[in-house]
């Protein structure tokens, strides 16, 4: 028997998604003030750079390297969703330099005007990008975002308790099977996007009587379903609290190094993939230091210190490369091809369309 | 004397004015704000047009949502029914603890305000979790009596942990739990007051125990009961952090459809509708209750 209590692990989202319910955001107070003091660069700008971000998103000495090699100060505050990021940012830029959002959220941002076009000749990095990444649906040209990393939904699950591989949705959304030992991510985006995906349609533009569909499978399959979780799918497998869980590859990555009875797979119908993104909120104080450390980040041997901290999947070629083989050839941070080929970007559709989707999930928890 | 009537007027006003402000700029003001989203419209993203709109009012009403906020009174009741009968006996013994300790019983039961409830939550969850604390105590207690009994050749079936978390008795344990001290406190100042001869003569004159209490103990403490009974339903009903985190698929209350269109929803005026609603209800109640009570102190008067 494992003991009782485990401590609570931060990773990119659950420790301060659950803090973020009680305090709706993280207090940057000072965050101008202490601009004036720093010492001007030779831009014209001060050595400083106010960066939001997820937690444990950056390498062991990422910041301290930048700052070494500009003299720039990078002073970071973090959020532990899109939502918290963007609400924070909706009434107008408290000052941040970079932000971090999810690729349907580089699309809200931008529908909202509220940021910045990169000038790309400052990113000569972005040559270091795998081509898949060069040119997204939800940002043709890189006019806006530079990709940091990706992430793909699929199933955590643990290796002793399953009959083979649970390579299907059905596991989670449609069968009696793992009853009672099932979580499922309470997105609503997510929930109704990758139960259409399951029936067999894009996970854009779904039909109305599809998502009434995809309704009615959950409501029939709640019975069976023993949470909703909020992104902290790793540690609920992890504690053995159930056996099969809707989570990210990064984040089931990160656990399988504690326990080897985990597993992760890409369902066989396909899945949403995301992609956090380096963007410049409007009136960003440091424009051109943004720039810089966009840049920085996208530097191979950077990057590779990055992701060899935060275990995510790297857009990035220079970086990959320079990556060890259990990284590389981790099928759970990098799945198998034919898996992601049936993957999507999802989208963001409008006001309208968010409303139809948590009125329809307040209708799934409701049931 | 004019004078000096002057200057208190000033020094009145003067000790005023910070409370004032404070209940105005931090609470009356901004509750107006999300008063007048109540009925607007999302122009964008980011805009909100305030255009005196009954719609998100109309979309609130849907029985949707008004059965997700009777479910939500069904839970407060629930809690504050489990909260009153635990707590009186509590407040009981307080009242009739000596000095001493009734000093440390009452700071016990104010301990739990030094903790931050989400860490209370988190603590709830490590305690409750198939994996915690309960389940492994009970199994260390089913293994050793397995061992007993299969000495004597009838070992016990391999133990099964109890669902404690993740379901609709996680969340009313959770609330009863931060709640209790909200019941206790008015009970134990209403029943501090009373007097104790009436219960002396109670039980002189023939009363049993049950009686004396169901007829003296209890109509004296009213006033407690009632006020307690408030500040338990009230912040049940509103309660979000507890059916988030020790729910389980069926936990949904009223306040976490009402963060959902703060958050992902996006949808700040019917957010604000749907508070909305839950406050004029409350009033509501609050207001037929104060009727219903001064009809019966009229009556009896």
């Amino acid at each position: 028997m494992r003991p009782p209590f485990r401590p609570l692990k931060s990773s990119r989202r659950s420790l301060l998604a659950g803090l973020g319910a009680a305090a709706a955001g993280l207090s940057f107070s000072g965050l101008q003030g202490c601009a004036e003091r720093a010492a001007i660069g030779a831009n014209g700008e001060a050595l400083k750079l106010n960066l939001y971000n997820w937690d444990t998103y950056t390498g062991k000495t990422t910041l301290a390297d930048f700052k070494a090699a500009t003299g720039i100060d990078v002073k970071m505050s973090l959020f532990a969703t899109n939502d918290e990021l963007f609400a924070k940012l909706k009434a107008g830029n408290p000052g941040f330099d970079v932000i971090v959002p999810s690729n349907e959220y580089v699309t809200r941002f931008r529908i909202a005007n509220l940021l910045q076009p990169l000038d790309l000749a400052k990113i000569p990095n972005r040559a270091n990008l795998l081509p898949a990444f060069r040119d997204p649906p939800f940002d043709r040209g890189r006019r806006y975002s530079m990709p940091y990393t990706w992430l793909v939904l699929g199933i955590g699950y643990r290796k002793s308790k399953v009959d083979g591989v649970p390579d299907s949705w059905k596991w989670v959304m449609d069968s009696p099977r793992y009853s009672d030992r099932i979580a499922v991510f309470s997105e609503a985006d997510d929930m109704i996007e990758l139960g259409a995906k399951y029936l067999g349609h894009s996970v854009r533009n779904i039909a109305l009587p599809v998502i009434d569909q995809v309704a009615e499978m959950w409501i029939r399959q709640k019975k069976h379903i023993k949470i909703f979780h909020h992104d902290e799918g790793q540690d609920l497998l992890l504690s053995g609290e159930v056996d099969i869980v809707m989570e990210y590859n990064g984040d089931i990555a990160q656990v399988m190094t504690e326990d080897p009875d985990l597993d992760f797979v890409v369902p066989r119908e396909g899945s949403i993939i995301n992609s956090d993104s380096l963007c410049i909120p409007r009136g960003a104080p440091r424009p051109d230091n943004a720039h810089k450390f966009i840049n920085f980040l996208l530097d191979g041997k950077v990057g590779a210190g990055v992701y060899d901290t935060i275990k995510y999947p790297t857009p990035n070629a220079a970086a990959l490369a320079l990556m060890p083989a259990d990284y590389r050839d981790n099928r759970v941070i990098f799945p198998p091809a034919e898996a992601m080929a049936k993957c999507e970007y999802a989208d963001f559709e409008g006001l309208d369309r968010a409303h139809l989707f948590d009125e329809t999930v307040t209708r799934i928890f409701a049931a | 004397m004019d004078e000096s009537w002057r200057k208190a007027k000033a020094a009145f006003a003067a000790l005023g004015v910070p409370p004032v402000f404070w209940l105005m700029a931090f609470f009356l003001i901004p509750l107006g704000v999300i008063w007048g989203y109540s009925f607007g419209e999302n122009k964008s993203l980011t805009e909100i047009a305030v255009n005196g709109t009954f719609s998100n009012y109309a979309h609130a009403i849907k029985p949707l949502y008004l059965g997700i906020i009777f479910k939500s009174f069904v839970f407060a009741a629930i809690t504050t029914a489990l909260c009153l009968v635990v707590g009186f006996p509590v407040a009981i013994a307080i009242t009739f603890a000596s000095e001493k300790t009734k000093a440390w019983l009452l700071l016990l039961i104010m301990l739990p305000f030094w903790t931050n409830l989400l860490i209370r939550t988190y603590a709830l969850m490590a305690v409750l979790r198939t994996e915690g604390y309960i389940n492994f105590t009970l199994a260390l207690l089913w293994h050793g009596v397995s061992h007993v009994t299969a000495l004597a050749g009838h070992p016990l079936p391999p133990f099964h942990p109890l669902a404690l978390l993740h379901n609709n008795f996680a969340v009313i344990f959770g609330l009863v739990y931060v709640q209790l001290p909200f019941m206790v406190l008015p009970l134990y100042a209403a029943l501090d007051r009373l007097d104790r001869s009436l219960l002396e003569a109670s039980l002189d004159l023939g009363a049993g125990h049950v009686t004396t209490f169901a007829r003296v103990v209890v109509p004296l403490a009213m006033p407690g009961i009632v006020s307690g009974v408030l500040v338990t339903l009230i912040p049940s009903v509103g309660a979000y952090l507890t059916p988030d985190l020790l729910g389980g698929p069926s936990s949904q209350m009223i306040a976490n459809v009402i963060e959902r269109q703060f958050k992902t929803a996006n949808d700040w005026p019917f957010g604000a509708a749907l508070s909305f609603l839950l406050m004029y209800m409350t009033f509501l109640a609050i207001a037929v209750q104060a009727i219903v009570s001064r009809g019966r102190r009229a009556r009896e008067g």
